[in-house]
């Protein structure tokens, strides 16, 4: 027994606890139950519910189990007549102006409130004058708010203070006026704001999505793994009737601890979306229409022979597809005689595919990111591409960990940055190369340096990698989809090499990790073994038409780099196979064959996270109408064109042969070798830049679908962002609609005055209905006056 | 950056104040920037103000909004440019402060809460102990205190007001 450690009695029962500790910690390992509302293990300690009164042997008064640390000898006595009397009391006191409306309320059956109040609460109140009455007020389409249930335990309030890092809700007025709320009437922006349902103990804030729909005793619950970024944040689905009715958080430390983000706690709306496809569709002069399983499964096996047979058959895959989905396209790909298949669909320099990592990844646990000493992000907007990492990596900041940024735009983040780099996106490697000379990297790999001069911006953060026991430098999308990626790549590996950094990837798409294991690469087979020749990659497939294609879960207009020139390339196609669960107007446009698939919830599938974690979702409900999970489509496809080899009865025979193909891989992120890479400086010179990022609700098709997130804050994307110079020089306002021409497209969006934008620049983000037809996300442009 | 809503006197006085706190404490000063944009708009907050005190001051609005909302000295609706508050508390009453009050809502023919129509006179909620029972019954108009209040010198007090 070390000197920390001390012995107390509680309930007669005796327990050893750390010194510093508070009593409820103590008791809750113990399992002794001690009622809480204002507690909760994840935020500090408020002590302003009283609900936790307990005796103490030799304290004059009831204390608070949350705020009194344990003491040597302490005797406690949680149910002795003093604190019965205690709690009682305090139950009576809180219930005086809570409504009592649980026949009408969501939280009822699993409110914290009612539970404490049965177990710990008097029969009958004495109060009997008015009750007090809040009004509420709409912030925004995600969290129901019903204040007048308030108990004021200001869990929301911590919450958005200790780990959202955006303080938006308070507690406004005094005394009988207290109101927790926004005050003014706003709609709430953190990406993680959906958490404050979870920890309400009361039926003040509930998810409005699922408002009124279910009682919480009818619904069944079934764990399963968010497949909407590479984190694999754990996740309970709520079902309703074989319907999914809401998905909440499911505790894990080792990754989402006990948080999830509103991408993954709300996307399951896009499920119930009218574009779910139920049938087959095949094109029949020119119009697609509904056919049965036979017909669409025929055509599909022409399409791909023919295709094959013609050397021009392009598989494209998207990433938030399942480990046995991908791992299947991949199969029967290769089967056909084809390496021309990919899942990096908005990527646009392969240039370093020859040296790339088998599966690039975190480089270190999820739980590494809240004790680095120095970190530097390249290309990411981590906070919405990953907003879980993100609260990681802002625990690093808080306590002391000095993070910088080299993004195209000064991401707004929940902490303070010790350096946040924002030159303009052709200029990234620039930044990135005056670093890694501030670092005195070995630059030896790299041919055509530019000699470019660090300043002390650069040197500081070279300084703070260099000095930090645990540094990482990170690589998110919008390096690994930057023209110059190569370049950045290298120069991100001779920075974290010389200053004894992790190089890690932040791979923004669900199941990215998954797809390079599972070989939906041009140059790698499964399990990462290189090819002799590699396939075409996704760039050159949609640069120019191939006889066929088959799309697995794509939206071009959305997912590729170009979107506008990807469409253009697979309407040149003769034939067009989409494996989809959802239709939309581009594969009306585009598809021969349509072949309705499973989504998320409905199949079983494996999703591997940024750090090679695997993690299998079983299939949950039905798929509507006829649709079918997609690996049983591959696997009546490839006995229809008589492959070998692919005769799987069950998924789990499809992971198991991905897993033992996985079995040697060494994650490494840092390339072998002495190969040179050229130094590619892209610059647009003066020419006004358009730059943006795929947003946070519109990764992939399912979100996209969801529409109380497209309704949220962070799904209203459809702007030119300017700074206030560029709106001075162009003579417009915010507000404004203007023409941006993009190589000949033109689209007309309303101006918004944003300062993060570099100068010369206008962001305007891909993956949205009203920028489709602009093309790459990195390209002059020029705007006009409408 | 576009301009703010406090004037240049007000940011001028609010940049004294946070002089006087480390500069990583910058909230220290929301009581005194407060005080500084209600004085600038004749007795009382917007949501705009307390917006430019969180820039300046560097906080979350929500926490100006807390400490505006908290503290009675505070207006945060808009009232009548002078402020009057008449302690109704238990050494004033005890010396006729019901009389003063029932006097100066006759006089304007509002009641304690309310503004005058022409928005010269607000009177405030009944006010608490201002310290001065000494003196009671005692009013506080606008930064002044008034003792021994009698109906006749309150006319006297209220009537100079511009």
């Amino acid at each position: 027994m070390s000197d920390d450690d001390i012995n107390l009695t509680v309930d007669g029962q005796p327990l050893t606890a750390k010194r510093g500790q508070m009593l409820i910690e103590v008791t809750d390992a113990a399992g002794i139950d001690i009622p809480r509302f204002c507690y909760h293990k994840k935020l500090s300690v408020a002590a302003n519910c009283r609900m936790c009164l307990v005796e103490v042997e030799k304290a004059p008064k009831p204390l608070p189990a949350c705020a009194t640390p344990v003491m040597p000898d302490m005797v406690v006595k949680t149910r002795s007549k003093l604190a019965l009397e205690a709690q009682q009391g305090t139950m009576e006191f809180l219930l005086i102006n809570h409504p009592l409306d649980c026949p009408i309320c969501d939280q009822g059956g699993e409110c914290e409130l009612q539970d404490v109040a049965m177990g710990y609460g008097g029969s009958a109140s004495q109060y009997t004058e008015g009750k007090r009455v809040v009004m509420d007020k709409y912030i925004g389409p995600l969290i129901a708010t019903e204040m007048t249930r308030c108990i004021h335990c200001t869990r929301c309030v911590r919450f958005g203070e200790e780990i959202a890092g955006v303080r938006e809700l308070g507690a406004t007025g005094r005394g009988e006026n207290v109101r927790i709320g926004t005050y003014i009437e706003k709609s709430v922006a953190s990406e993680v704001s959906g958490n404050v349902i979870d920890i309400c103990p009361v039926g003040a804030l509930t998810a409005r999505p699922s408002r009124y729909s279910a009682r919480s005793w009818e619904l069944q619950q079934a764990p399963a793994v968010a497949p909407h970024d590479s984190l694999g944040s754990n996740i309970f689905v709520h079902l309703d009737n074989g319907k999914v009715n809401r998905v909440v958080p499911r505790e894990n430390e080792a990754i989402n601890e006990v948080w999830i983000s509103d991408r993954d706690r709300f996307s399951y709306q896009g499920l119930h979306s009218a574009d779910r496809l139920t049938t087959p569709r095949i094109r029949q002069n020119g119009e697609l229409v509904d056919c049965d399983w036979d017909t669409a499964l025929q055509a599909a096996v022409d399409a791909l022979r023919s295709g094959a047979g013609k050397g021009s058959l392009g598989v494209l895959a998207s990433a938030h597809s399942t480990l046995e989905e991908l791992y299947m396209a991949q199969k029967l790909a290769r089967a056909l005689g084809t390496d021309d298949i990919d899942h990096r669909l908005a990527q646009t320099d392969f240039s370093a595919d020859a040296s790339s990592p088998a599966m690039p990844w975190l480089g270190m646990s999820i739980n590494d990111l809240e004790s680095l000493d120095a970190a530097l992000v390249v290309g990411s907007n981590i906070r919405k591409e990953l907003p879980i990492a993100a609260l990681r990596l802002r625990k690093s900041a808080l306590n002391g960990g000095r993070i910088s940024f080299v993004n195209p735009l000064d991401f707004p983040m929940h902490f303070d940055a010790s350096v946040a780099l924002s030159p303009r996106y052709d200029r990234l490697a620039d930044e990135l190369c005056r670093i890694a000379v501030a670092a005195e990297a070995d630059l030896g790999k790299l041919r055509g340096l530019p000699s470019l001069e660090p300043d002390d911006r650069h040197r500081q953060i070279a300084a703070e990698l260099r000095d930090a026991e645990r540094a990482s430098l990170m690589l998110g999308s919008l390096a690994v989809n930057h023209p110059a990626f190569a370049t950045l790549a290298a120069l991100a590996e001779a920075i974290a090499t010389k200053v004894n950094a992790t190089l890690s990837y932040l791979p923004s798409l669900g199941n990215s990790a998954g797809a390079w294991l599972a070989g939906v690469v041009p140059h790698r087979r499964a399990g990462g073994s290189a090819l002799g020749s590699a396939g075409r990659h996704a760039g050159d497939m949609l640069n120019q038409s191939l006889n066929t294609y088959l799309l697995h879960g794509v939206e071009l207009e959305f997912d590729a780099a170009n979107a506008a020139g990807a469409m253009q390339a697979v309407a040149g196609a003769e034939q067009v196979i989409c494996v989809s669960a959802f239709d939309s107007e581009s594969i009306r446009q585009y598809a021969t064959v349509v072949l309705p698939a499973a989504a998320f919830t409905e199949s079983y599938g494996t999703y591997v996270n940024a750090t090679g974690h695997w993690q299998s979702n079983r299939g949950l409900v039905e798929p509507p109408g006829q649709a079918r999970p997609a690996w049983k489509i591959y696997r009546v496809l490839a006995d229809l064109l008589e492959l070998q080899d692919i005769a799987y009865t069950s998924p789990e025979q499809i992971t198991r042969e991905v897993q033992s193909q996985c079995a040697n891989i060494e994650l490494n992120n840092l390339t072998s070798g002495s190969a040179q890479t050229d130094y590619q400086s892209i610059d647009y010179g003066d020419a006004l830049l358009r730059v943006g990022e795929i947003p946070i609700h519109r990764v992939d098709p399912l979100v996209r679908r969801s529409v109380p997130l497209q309704k949220s804050n962070d799904g209203k994307q459809a702007f030119a962002s300017m700074r206030h110079s560029e709106l001075q020089r162009h003579n417009i306002n915010d507000g404004d609609q203007i023409v941006v021409v993009q190589n000949g497209s033109r689209v007309t969006l309303p101006v918004k005055l944003d300062d993060a934008v570099p100068e010369n620049c206008v962001w305007i983000p891909g993956g949205l209905t009203e920028t489709a037809a602009l093309g790459p996300l990195c390209a002059a442009v020029e705007i006009q006056r409408s | 950056m576009t301009e703010s809503v406090l004037n240049q006197h007000s940011l001028d006085e609010i940049n004294e104040w946070l002089g006087r706190y480390p500069p990583e404490q910058k909230q220290s000063a929301v009581l005194a920037a407060l005080r500084v944009a209600q004085h600038q708009n004749d007795g009382y907050l917007t949501t705009e103000l307390m917006d430019a005190c969180a820039e300046v001051l560097d906080m979350p609005k929500i926490a100006v909004y807390e400490v505006a909302s908290f503290y009675s000295m505070y207006e945060t609706k808009p009232c009548g440019r002078h402020n009057i508050a008449i302690c109704t508390n238990i050494s004033c009453m005890l010396m006729g402060s019901d009389t003063i009050v029932n006097h100066v809502e006759k006089k304007y023919g509002i009641k304690l809460g309310e503004s005058t129509a022409d928005g010269k006179i607000f009177l405030k909620v009944e006010e608490e102990c201002l310290a001065a029972c000494a003196g009671g019954p005692m009013m506080q108009v606008d930064h002044v205190y008034h003792t021994d209040l009698t109906p006749e010198k309150v006319d006297e007090i209220l009537d100079a007001l511009d």
